[in-house]
């Protein structure tokens, strides 16, 4: 396997970008360039669904491995991936396309420069993924703060100043320590390389310090509570478009780096502050499933329910058990369509009404037949019901917590109960019940482009809702690898100390 | 004298000065061909430069000067960066009408100055360097007369570093007094104990440098001279002496004062970790960009400053490669900043790039890529600065400093972010004129260009610092 196509899928959005930023569209609407973004995406798209149909799946090993000399001597420019890795290459590379089909509805100025940013920013995403050291996982996870902020901040609604603002500090004072930390381990260690760095192990009694150095640049970006507060106000002043990316990829990029680098590199520190990340993961739940029940935003609704879901995802990775792992991910990947299709389907009324506020709509039903039904399912998606990928998530993520702790367990099934409650009574306030507003009545509903992407969304979620084996057949290997070997270092170290 | 093809960049450029003076004098209206010619001959002296630099370390005139790698890449990285300086400024000195034969000259003398700092081995040649290149500066700074702030500039900036050279002389005597030598090396063999005169020589020295690099607590003439200076000197002002002066402190921390680490380590750190916090604090409430950038540099000198606390030849290569890229970030952003001209009138306030993506979209791109990369956000050429100087200092396990400096980017890049936020997300202004001379539009592109694809070869200037050792 000598053709770089992991590299390619990195560079291809960023080549894409190059081409328009080059091209002169005659056109004011920019359609081609908006074609030619397309194309790239939907290219990448089908080059990473290749990757998926060569990729081994029983190898536990890192697969399509790319390593190149860059800084001198000693950090290499490495990429692979493995059975969790390659479904968040493909969400991204999903979720990037219908973000280019969405943008005509919702971006009305500087069209050009907003795919620019968008390809870019999937340069990124997929780097993230896709890095098997962790300079290179730095880089990349930084880099995305630029394209992100400029979509906030230009394309974004009123105080977009001030999201993009917190948006961007937020993140990089969490991530600063991050650096401190990977500096720290290529002093300790000797190397940045991840599956160098599984091999060897950290001394122990590094572990806490550079896993609370981890931690605080992962639960920023999560986000989790107390740290959560950017993601309300960078989702509500976001374009569609931005928040879709945000919910979608840009929040899953912690979820993953707490499986690869905290439970990899870091095992007796992630078993010591376990605690602390239960606790933590139960405020989100419980609390901010209240708060979204609060909301009068549509939004910043889906905003709080995201910091809830991210709290289950978070839950379940520290249970360190098979099922609550797979689950984890299950679940960041089914929030990553189902928040997508919320956020798109915010859009769709937005666009029509230019109000977010959800007492401002009512009734819907009977005038935008199709928009209910696919909103429905979304809806259905987002509380776990069985037969979406909600369910399956959030069900092995509680049957891994009740076998490690039956109070936590108990306590985070309280918030599918919220969940519910919050995500029905959103569909009943905007769908059902009396049509108040007259306005209203002018709302068409769903155009074809709009059809096109809420289905695409509808259809993987009911899909691997009923049947989830190949998701699970992928990351199953990998899972338990990365538990083997936690395990592994955990008794390795236990020993020693005996 | 067989030693003499040594000093041949020095020889040339001090005729050059004397024959441009000579031309000045017999010739009317000579101002643009002093300037072209300048211009040239520092091209000629960079090639000097270069063609010697393959040579191994000399030692000239009773070794009281020397040329190692250090002396040699601090030389090209500094007549290069004077290239761009002069090749940006030529239109904007005609256009606020300082295109005088005095400017190029006085330009030329203080590269010369610098060039016998960064090679002296002596106390004495040392000063007589930092001397002519001051001189030259007191009258640049102050070079638009008529300007009251061009005049105020150039008068504070004589009477402070005028202090600070008497402090720094005040040192050099007491460290020649208890060392009994005014040669580096002589001094190094002959401090091997501790003696509170020259620990007293070493501080004043310390403090008489952080002024010539405008490290806090010794920065108060910065802001007023970088506003006050006509932009093309603020240019000059914030990139070749900080090269200077850097260069001077490694040789003095690792030459002579090599054995008196645990003197002034601490004083090191305390300077570095002052600069960085304060240079991120005070710059964000400042409204005009080249007061900004005097902020902003000094926090940078901060970091470049991390390095050398280190007392590693990774820190001191890793000072180097930053302030290296540094230089870069500075030519950029001041070539952004000479683009800002309507109907002969050069704009600085941060309220004028208010709306500037709209209408000169590739400028805004430019000053995006630089105000992120000084921000240190990867993956542009200031984050590899930044990173390359942490790697440093978390080897010696200096952590507080490290995170104290990275705490302090977060704090820096609140204030890159805003100007960001007026050139993207605020209403548009007036549009500004489009053409511009070629070698400001050269200057701009390679130095973005740089910015943005270092990241792809980032090992080419870290090999070429490789050599540099002191330890």
């Amino acid at each position: 396997m000598n053709f770089p196509i992991l590299s390619s899928l990195i560079l291809l959005p960023t080549i894409g970008a190059l081409f328009i930023l080059f091209t002169k569209s005659t056109s004011e609407k920019y359609q081609s360039s908006k074609y030619v973004a397309l194309f790239i995406s939907l290219a990448n798209f089908l080059l990473s669904l290749y990757l998926w149909y060569v990729f081994d799946k029983n190898s536990v090993d890192f697969q399509f491995v790319e390593n190149r000399e860059w800084l001198s001597g000693f950090i290499n420019y490495k990429v692979g991936i493995d059975g969790i890795s390659i479904l968040f290459v493909i969400l991204t590379t999903f979720i990037t396309p219908i973000c280019i089909i969405s943008v005509n509805a919702t971006i009305k100025n500087r069209l050009k420069d907003f795919l620019i940013a968008i390809l870019i920013m999937e340069t990124f995403m997929i780097g993230v993924f896709c890095s098997l050291d962790l300079v290179v996982f730095y880089l990349f996870f930084e880099a995305g703060l630029i394209p992100m902020f400029l979509i906030i901040g230009i394309w974004g609604g009123e105080r977009r100043v001030y999201s993009a603002f917190k948006f961007f500090l937020y993140t990089l004072l969490g991530s600063v320590l991050m650096l401190v930390a990977i500096i720290s381990i290529y002093w300790i260690t000797g190397t940045t390389d991840v599956e160098k760095l599984y091999e060897l192990g950290i001394k122990a009694e590094y572990q806490n310090l550079l896993w609370l150095a981890f931690f605080s640049s992962f639960a920023v970006k999560t986000p989790m509570w107390p740290v959560h507060t950017w993601l309300p106000d960078a989702h509500v002043e976001a374009p569609t478009v931005g928040s879709v990316l945000l919910a979608a990829i840009l929040l899953k990029m912690a979820g993953y780096g707490f499986i690869r680098f905290s439970l990899g590199l870091f095992p007796i520190a992630s078993e010591n502050f376990t605690m602390l990340v239960y606790v933590l993961s139960l405020i989100a739940i419980i609390y901010t499933s209240l708060v979204a029940l609060m909301q009068e935003d549509m939004k910043k609704l889906i905003a709080y329910s995201s910091v809830a879901h991210m709290g289950f995802v978070t839950l379940g990775i520290f249970t360190m058990t098979q099922q609550g792992i797979e689950g984890s991910i299950f679940q960041m990947i089914s929030h990553g369509l189902v928040s997508a299709a919320l956020f798109l389907s915010v859009g769709v009324v937005y666009e029509r009404h230019h109000t977010r506020l959800i007492n401002k709509y009512g009734g819907l039903v009977s005038i935008m037949p199709r928009y209910a039904i696919v909103f429905m399912v979304f809806t259905l998606g987002a509380l776990g019901l069985p037969g979406t990928t909600g369910f399956i998530g959030e069900f092995l993520i509680l049957m891994g917590a009740f076998e490690k702790n039956i109070l936590v367990a108990m306590i985070a099934s309280l918030g599918v109960i919220l969940g519910a409650a919050y995500m029905l009574w959103l569909f009943k306030r905007v769908v059902f019940g009396e049509m108040n507003n007259q306005d209203l009545k002018s709302m068409k509903d769903l155009k074809t482009f709009e059809i096109i992407t809420l289905s695409a969304l509808v259809i993987p979620i009911l899909f691997f809702g009923f049947y989830p084996e190949p998701l699970m057949n992928s990351i199953e290997s990998s899972v338990e690898n990365t538990l083997n070997m936690y395990n592994f270092d955990l008794i390795n170290n236990l020993a020693s100390k005996d | 004298m067989e030693n003499i093809q040594y000093i041949l960049p020095e020889i040339f450029i001090s005729i050059s000065i004397m024959l441009f003076l000579l031309i000045g004098v017999f010739k009317k209206n000579s101002a643009n061909l002093i300037y072209n010619l300048s211009n040239i001959s520092l091209v000629v002296l960079l090639a000097l430069i270069i063609n010697l630099s393959s040579l191994d370390t000399i030692y000239l005139f009773n070794n009281s000067y020397l040329i190692d790698n250090l002396s040699n890449y601090m030389k090209i990285i500094l007549v290069g960066s004077g290239i761009f300086v002069m090749l940006t400024g030529s239109k904007y000195i005609q256009v606020i009408n300082l295109n005088k034969i005095e400017y190029p000259i006085l330009i030329l003398s203080s590269i010369l100055g610098m060039m016998i700092m960064i090679s002296s081995n002596d106390l004495i040649v040392f000063y007589m360097g930092l001397e002519l290149q001051s001189l030259a500066l007191y009258v640049l700074a102050s070079f638009n007369r008529d300007n009251l702030l061009s005049t105020e500039s150039g008068l504070k900036y004589f009477v402070l570093s005028a202090l600070s050279s008497g402090l720094l002389l005040y040192g050099c005597s007491l460290t020649y007094g208890f060392s009994e030598s005014t040669n580096f090396d002589q001094i190094l063999i002959n401090s091997t104990e501790f003696n509170y005169g020259t620990t007293f020589g070493i501080v004043f020295i310390l403090v008489g440098l952080a002024f010539k690099i405008s490290a806090v607590p010794f920065h108060m003439w910065a802001p007023d001279v970088y506003q006050g200076s006509p932009t093309s000197v603020t240019l000059f002002f914030a990139i070749l002496p900080k090269i200077a002066a850097l260069s001077v402190f490694i040789k003095f921390l690792y030459t002579p004062f090599a054995n008196m680490i645990d003197q002034w380590q601490t004083i090191i750190v305390f300077i570095s970790i002052a600069s960085m916090i304060f240079g991120a604090v005070a710059a964000i409430g400042q409204k005009n960009l080249k007061r900004l950038i005097a902020y902003s540099s000094i926090s940078h000198m901060g970091y470049a400053l991390a390095g050398l606390a280190t007392v590693s030849n990774q820190g001191i290569q890793s000072s180097i490669t930053y302030i290296s890229i540094y230089l870069v970030m500075n030519l950029a952003f001041f070539s952004c900043l000479f683009m800002l001209k309507r109907k002969d009138k050069y704009y600085e306030n941060i309220d004028d790039l208010s709306g500037l993506s709209k209408k000169h979209p590739i400028l805004s791109f430019s000053l995006l890529i630089v105000l992120f990369s000084l921000a240190g956000i990867p993956p542009l050429a200031g984050f590899f600065a930044k990173f390359y100087v942490f790697l440093a200092v978390i080897e010696q396990s200096m952590y507080f400093l490290a995170i104290v400096g990275l705490l302090a980017t977060v704090v820096a890049a609140f204030y890159y972010l805003r100007i960001i936020k007026i050139i993207y997300f605020d209403p548009e202004k007036e549009k500004y004129e489009t053409s511009h001379n070629l070698g400001l539009k050269i200057t701009l592109t390679i130095s973005t260009i740089f910015i943005l694809a270092y990241f792809i070869y980032p090992s080419g200037i870290t090999e070429i610092v490789s050599k540099i050792t002191m330890i």
